[in-house]
């Protein structure tokens, strides 16, 4: 002694969790073989194959509209709101009983640490039911008018960021609110959405009322294009939802959206630092950085903006990358080959636009799909990497001298998801906060989700609210 | 922390220099403190790090007794165990060293002799302060004259809540000297007492107060008054010593004091220094953990390593 003080592995057992060679998809109740192709699911932290799944045809898809068109007819538009939030809660109370399992699963299908998946995803998304199964009898006092209607059938496409966290996000407001829904995984993260499945018959929910079709975009196109559906609501990236938003365009289909974003996190030289350097590592390596809030545009006032970025490396060079099913994994891996090649390209935007890159010293796992953390200094508002969304952890820095440039540089993106602030001073955050033209504005944090907190973006970065009581408008006629 | 190392000297010259500049460091997010300090709290410390954080654990320990019923026969049987710790298994390290009241100290001194366990005394009127400088000054000479290896004294938390700066750090200063006077160095330790101070942001200008009026270890509480030393707390002050040897290059240890109860508290300790300030600080020299009870389920966890069974109250020690 002193000798280094190297944490032993730390894993978590992968044991608590049964994964089938091949799913099929989960229609009126019952999983059923799909009349289409299959793709397989990967470990992106090893490149294993963790199981096969079915690939969603057209006719699968009506199949699975027929089937939530049925459920809502016959069953859940007459099913009271007290007897959904049971149905909810019981819901949230197996995800609890459950969350080992499902924690596992998603570090295992999705790549993110088992810290994020234990401590963050699983309790949010019981969170979110238990939140809406509150509201589920109490909709006429939600400001909606005196007894707001469902809607009907919901096609709900969601991303692989957060798997089974997003499909909470969409299936239990809309099962609150009294719609049934079809619901499409991403094509690499499905198997949350499958053992969600499962969940949702030990919880005797009627069959019909929550439909699961796997595939790809193909799928999801023929989900929201299908003529049965009353709502689509899509997570996922810009370009898709605009894609999404003409083909709904001219039909009575409702829409939300929640697109990408690149969110600026704006430090003022007052900032708290030590919490402030925290905030950006949150904000931007939080999930690999696969995060459609994300503060991947750092707004710092050049005053301290050595100081800061000194520190900010030092606290990069602690995060440990690897095994995302250790304890102690802080950086786990890049979802997929595509993404990973994705970020590598924009990266290397970064470079030939004359920014320095940083990067982490860490030793990347021979197989898998791995991107150390990576921060761009020199950065400047006309370079492709302060614009564009990478949905890596890459950080571009960029530095501000007055509140008023601070807010311009701030609004001046196309998106407009969410913000952050840091500031020692209450007034600065108040000010500055009302001229940010973004859903979300953190003031002193970031990356914080709450049930009860409504989300969404400005911009290209949708439209619609998720959460909150806001969150229910989206399912309801309110008009 | 754009500083310059030479223009820290001016700093203290009156309360209003000292005044702007505690006042000048950057603020301290709590809900963000006690966010990191939580996370880091979970960190998963197994197998050959559990064992190497039990015995490094072990060694930081000082090993304390602080009540009005102390006795020379309880300050023996201490320092027994301070040098052997679990008598069954010599390999378990000696703790860091015994932290007694002053009138304790001789016989602390004689029974520790060259072991290598340091006499750590409380001084300048423990846990309140509340004394005139001379006695706290007598105080303090008086337990380095009887062979104090290490003074823990406590600031004038009464100044410095009221903003009298200059009157805590010129205290620190003048008791530092007697520490040092005559030959002797007898190490200083300042006790903020953090649970008075109460603010994120109190702690961290007490810290740099501490550090700047020459302290070599900063230290979170007397264990007389709750809330003592918490993860956040800790965390904080550790920030300060970090941002100290990036202007100074001088290492100053931290000890934080009171209700760290098991080996579980412990790991969390270390963790927060091994991913705060880095392992220079994971030794004794830099970083202790004043406790009495924490002792023992650090052997009981050893005990289970060892054996693959926890054993039980009756296979260690009471004092």
């Amino acid at each position: 002694m002193p000798t280094p003080f190297e944490y032993a592995p730390a894993p978590e057992s992968r044991a608590v969790v049964e994964i089938a060679s091949s799913y099929g998809l989960f229609i009126d109740g019952e999983f059923v073989d799909g009349t289409g192709t299959t793709i397989k699911s990967i470990n992106p932290a090893t490149e294993e194959v963790l199981s096969e799944v079915a690939v969603a045809s057209e006719a699968d898809v009506d199949l699975a509209v027929r089937a939530a068109r049925r459920a809502y007819t016959r069953v859940w538009s007459k099913t009271s709101g007290a007897e959904r939030a049971k149905y909810l809660y019981r819901i949230a109370r197996i995800v609890q009983e459950r969350s080992r399992e499902l924690a596992v699963l998603e570090t295992l299908d999705n790549g993110k640490p088992i810290k994020e998946s234990r401590d963050v995803d699983i309790p949010l998304v019981a969170a979110h039911f238990f939140y809406y199964a509150g509201w589920a009898d109490k909709l006429e006092h939600a400001g909606f008018g005196p007894d707001p209607k469902p809607l009907g059938v919901a096609a709900q496409v969601i991303p692989w960021n957060f798997p089974l966290l997003m499909l909470a996000w969409k299936i239990a407001p809309a099962l609150a609110t009294g719609n049934t829904v079809v619901l499409k995984p991403a094509e690499t993260t499905p198997l949350t959405a499958l053992l969600f499945a499962d969940i949702c018959r030990q919880a005797d929910l009627p069959p019909g009322v929550v439909n699961i079709v796997t595939g790809a975009g193909e799928t999801g196109k023929a989900l929201v294009e299908h003529p049965g559906v009353d709502k689509v609501a899509f997570t996922g990236s810009t370009e898709v939802g605009k894609a999404i938003a003409r083909s709904v365009a001219g039909t009575e289909k409702r829409l939300t959206l929640e697109l990408g974003g690149k969110a600026a996190n704006i430090v003022f030289d007052d900032a708290p630092i030590d919490q402030t350097v925290e905030g950006i590592v949150a904000g931007i390596f939080f999930n690999q950085g696969h995060v459609c809030c994300a503060g991947s545009r750092l707004l710092v006032q050049e005053s301290i903006a050595d100081e800061l970025v000194e520190r900010l490396k030092r606290r990069l060079g602690t995060l440990r990358l690897g095994d995302p099913l250790d304890k102690n994994t802080d950086i786990g891996a890049i979802n997929s080959l595509e993404q990973l090649e994705r970020i590598r390209h924009l990266a290397g935007v970064g470079d030939d636009e004359g920014a320095e890159r940083w990067t982490a010293d860490c030793d990347l796992p021979a197989k898998g799909y791995w991107f150390a953390p990576t921060l761009f200094t020199g950065v400047s508002q006309a370079h492709r990497i302060a614009r564009e969304e990478i949905f890596g952890p890459v950080l571009s820095v960029l530095t501000f001298r007055t509140p008023s440039e601070a807010v311009e540089k701030a609004n001046n993106t196309p998106y407009g998801l969410s913000a952050g602030i840091w500031t020692d001073k209450g007034s600065r955050i108040l000010k500055t906060a009302s001229a940010m033209r973004a859903g979300v504005v953190w003031a002193n944090t970031f990356n914080r989700f709450d049930p009860t907190s409504p989300f969404g973006g400005y911009k290209e970065s949708g439209y619609g609210r998720e959460g909150g009581r806001h969150g229910l408008a989206a399912y309801l006629h309110v008009d | 922390m754009l500083l310059d190392p030479t223009s820290l000297g001016e700093v203290g010259r009156s309360d209003a220099t000292l005044r702007r500049f505690l006042h000048g460091l950057p603020g301290v997010d709590q809900v963000g403190a006690d966010t990191r300090a939580a996370a880091l709290s979970t960190r998963s410390i197994k197998t050959t790090a559990k064992a190497f954080a039990i015995d490094l654990a072990i060694s930081m320990i000082d090993l304390t007794t602080l009540e009005g019923a102390d006795t020379p026969g309880k300050v023996r049987s201490l320092c027994a165990k301070a040098q052997r710790p679990d008598p069954h298994d010599g390999s378990v390290p000696r703790t860091a060293a015994v932290c007694v009241y002053n009138d304790l100290v001789g016989l602390a001194r004689a029974e520790l002799g060259d072991s290598g366990v340091k006499v750590a005394a409380v001084a300048t009127a423990f846990p309140s302060g509340r004394a005139s400088l001379a006695v706290k000054l007598a105080d303090t000479r008086d337990a380095v004259v009887q062979g104090a290896d290490e003074i823990d004294m406590v600031i004038d938390r009464g100044a410095f809540l009221s903003g009298r700066y200059l009157e805590v750090f010129e205290e620190i200063a003048a008791v530092k000297q007697v520490c040092l006077a005559d030959g002797a160095s007898a190490h200083l330790k300042v006790i903020l007492e953090t649970g008075e101070l109460q603010t994120y942001d109190n702690v961290r200008r007490a810290s740099w107060l501490a550090m700047l009026a020459g302290a070599d270890f900063i230290k979170t509480s007397t264990g007389k008054i709750s809330p003592a030393a918490t993860l956040p707390v800790t965390l904080v002050m550790l920030e300060a010593c970090r941002d100290w040897r990036e202007i100074t290059g001088e290492l100053v240890g931290m000890k934080p004091a009171g209700g760290i109860r098991t080996t579980k508290d412990a790991m969390k300790y270390l963790v927060l220094v091994n991913e705060t300030v880095g392992t220079d600080w994971l030794t004794p020299d830099l970083f202790r953990l004043g406790a009495s009870s924490l002792l023992n389920d650090l052997l009981l966890q050893r005990q289970k390593m060892a054996t693959g069974r926890y054993s039980g109250p009756d296979y260690v020690t009471v004092d």
